[in-house]
């Protein structure tokens, strides 16, 4: 059944490209195959193969239980956030936070994740800006 | 003699202190990566090209630093299937059968010794075969005009899902995914823009760094959430090493296995579609048909761990064949080790052996220097990647989560660059769920462009004849063998696969080699 939904929105997909390649604006100055030609083949191709993944679809996979999706998502937005927040809250108190956050939710208690995520945090920042002086994102405080 | 006189040259090139200290840290760095279960070779070239990128290191000592950490990674797979039965990457599967067995028996040394030796043998020569046939595979390769690497390409993404590939419209749609990715931003020819839906970010089209890592190490640490007590708390088993050097006697006795199997194994890494698992496959099958009569294999024969790292190491050698000479790769680390070229702003393929030919020999020269640098490492130093191990994912994968968003910020200091890698990473997840290989997208974006931009040159040639891509004898081979090689895995897949996953249970959604 996942097989067949992921077909379907590969097909989707497949349509809204080559709708999106045949609306794309051609210049004055064309060569003789243009722009459209080669992304309407790839269509082409995302289309049959989706079709054949529909036809013939694999055994579906172990999907998570509802709790473990949660993490799964939890986890993106707290990258999201992350992404977010680089620039305003400056590299070491970011990742500090993310990779407590993730350390903690992979497992660990409360405290040692604390200890963990601002160590991971310190070390990228020690090993990375100030021995290898890549620049990171600075926050208020400069760091 | 000409050249042993550019591989002295190459030698110069990489001899220097800045550069032989990157190859010690690709190495260790590599063989620690492959060693951890999860984090295989791709992945861990992956994560530090950004890095290498963003440290505004040359040319050849990028390569240097990441062609250590893919063979680093090859010797390091081995470590925890010999110890845990947990295979470190995907061609480490078949180490695992004789590898444990003979750990269980209280030699865990010596088949890690063992295997550091196989593992040297097979990429020595490996190497060697790589100076050899890359400049004839150039030759043929100069008769090459659009139309020829239009369908070389089509090849490529044929053949990519390899012989034992089960689901062929998988890998068919995921090369088309990559390569739609790649037709974002302005078009090259005419200048107007697709498929941004006027976001100017995406005027430049998507980096295929931001892919690559999105793609596979964040889909790594969602996998990790998402069974977070699963099968990665294997840090619990205690293995005693034992005696750590292998007798001469028994390196004797697994010599001829180490030289057929590497040879097997550089053949199977050449040939597009098949790639290092596909080689260590190969290699402990036949030995085991040659040489085991007395039924030994399975049970800790030594020759049954010398041939798989002898032949997987020996394939990542050959696999470099294609990917220098044609600018093809035909693994997915070639790929990742394609797009480090890319990256460097390095077009790989036979210009690139007349045209820059110190990138090329030092490279080679860096494939040996790292060779020896793991020999040395991996039969002293052993010790210290055994503890490795015992490093818990739960500290690991957030780790390895902030490396990959650290060197993808440092490219280009923006959160949407962030934003499009977590999208990606998302989407590896899912598409790992539903086996999809990940591979073909990333060829797909690497390779999209010069794709379209070598079709439209053989169309515009040849005033808008489309028939002008089917005109040559040589491209006609070409399209034939991406049939063949497409259609091939449609009869034999299923069977070949199932045989290799009762030999050794399979790991999920694993990216190949």
């Amino acid at each position: 059944m996942s097989d067949r939904i992921f077909g379907v929105v590969g097909l989707v997909l497949a349509f809204g490209y080559a709708w999106a390649a045949l609306i794309i604006e051609e210049s004055f100055l064309s060569d003789a195959v243009g722009p459209k030609a080669f992304p309407l083949i790839i269509a082409a191709v995302l289309a049959l193969s989706s079709l054949a993944i529909i036809a013939k679809p694999d055994a579906s996979p172990d999907w998570p239980s509802l709790g473990r999706f949660m993490e799964v998502a939890m986890a993106v937005l707290v990258m999201v956030l992350y992404a977010i927040l680089l620039p305003e809250l400056g590299f070491v108190f970011a990742t500090a936070l993310a990779a407590t956050y993730l350390t903690w939710r992979l497992g660990s208690t409360p405290v040692s994740s604390v200890i963990a995520g601002s160590l991971t945090s310190v070390g990228i920042y020690v090993v990375f800006h100030l021995v290898l002086g890549l620049s990171l994102a600075k926050g208020p405080l400069g760091f | 003699m000409e050249t042993f006189a550019s591989l002295a040259d190459g030698f110069a090139i990489a001899l220097t202190f800045e550069n032989l200290l990157l190859a010690f840290l690709g190495c260790f760095l590599g063989t620690m990566m492959g060693a951890l279960p999860g984090l295989g070779p791709s992945n861990g070239v992956a994560i530090l090209i950004p890095l290498a990128f963003t440290l505004g290191l040359g040319a050849t000592p990028s390569l240097i630093l990441l062609t250590s950490v893919y063979y680093g990674a090859m010797y390091g797979g081995r470590i925890s299937s010999i110890l845990l039965n947990i295979p470190g990457d995907e061609p480490a599967m078949m180490t695992c059968l004789d590898g444990y067995p003979m750990a269980k028996n209280g030699r865990a040394g010596e088949a890690l010794s063992l295997s550091g030796v196989a593992s040297f043998v097979g990429a020595f020569l490996a190497t060697w075969g790589l100076i050899f046939l890359a400049p004839q595979l150039v030759k043929i390769a100069l008769l090459f005009g659009p139309a020829e690497y239009f369908a070389l390409f089509t090849l490529a993404f044929a053949t990519l899902g390899g012989v034992a590939s089960t689901n062929q419209a998988k890998t068919a749609f995921a090369a088309a995914l990559g390569i739609g990715l790649a037709t974002i931003g302005v078009d090259t020819q005419t200048g107007v823009p697709r498929f941004t839906f006027g976001e100017v970010h995406l005027y430049d089209g998507i980096d295929f760094l931001v892919a690559i890592v999105g793609l596979f190490a964040l889909s790594e640490v969602f996998l990790f959430l998402e069974h977070r007590h699963g099968k990665s708390d294997a840090s619990a088993h205690k293995v005693s090493v034992g005696r750590m050097m292998p007798s001469l006697a028994l390196l004797k006795y697994c010599t001829p296995t180490m030289l057929r199997t590497s040879f097997l194994g550089f053949i199977a890494g050449v040939l597009p579609g098949a790639g290092a698992s596909l080689g260590s496959f190969i290699s402990y099958t036949m030995e085991k048909k040659l040489v085991d009569k007395e039924g030994t294999f399975g049970t800790g024969d030594p020759r049954g761990v010398a041939a798989p790292e002898a032949g997987n190491n020996a394939a990542a050698g050959g696999a470099l064949v294609p990917m220098l000479a044609l600018g093809v790769p035909g693994s997915g680390t070639t790929a990742v080790l394609l797009a480090v070229l890319l990256a460097l702003n390095i077009t790989p393929g036979p210009l690139l052996f007349t045209q820059q030919p110190d990138v090329v020999w030092g490279l080679i020269a860096a494939l040996f220097i790292a060779n020896f640098m793991l020999l040395l490492m991996n039969i002293p130093m052993i010790g210290i990647f055994t503890r490795v191990l015992l490093i818990p994912p739960r500290i690991l994968m957030p780790i390895v989560a902030m490396v990959s968003f650290v060197g993808i910020y440092g490219i280009s200091g923006s959160s949407f660059d962030l934003l499009v890698m977590i999208g990606f990473g998302v989407m590896g997840w899912v598409l790992r769920k539903l086996d999809v290989p990940l591979v073909p997208i990333i060829l797909g974006t690497l390779l999209g462009n010069s794709m379209e931009n070598n079709l439209r040159r053989a169309i515009t040639i040849d005033d808008g004849n489309w028939w002008t891509l089917i005109d040559s004898p040589l491209s006609i081979g070409l399209w034939s063998l991406a049939a063949i090689g497409f259609l091939l895995p449609i009869v034999f897949g299923k069977v070949l696969k199932s045989r290799m996953k009762r030999m050794s249970k399979g790991e999920e959604g694993s990216i190949s080699d």
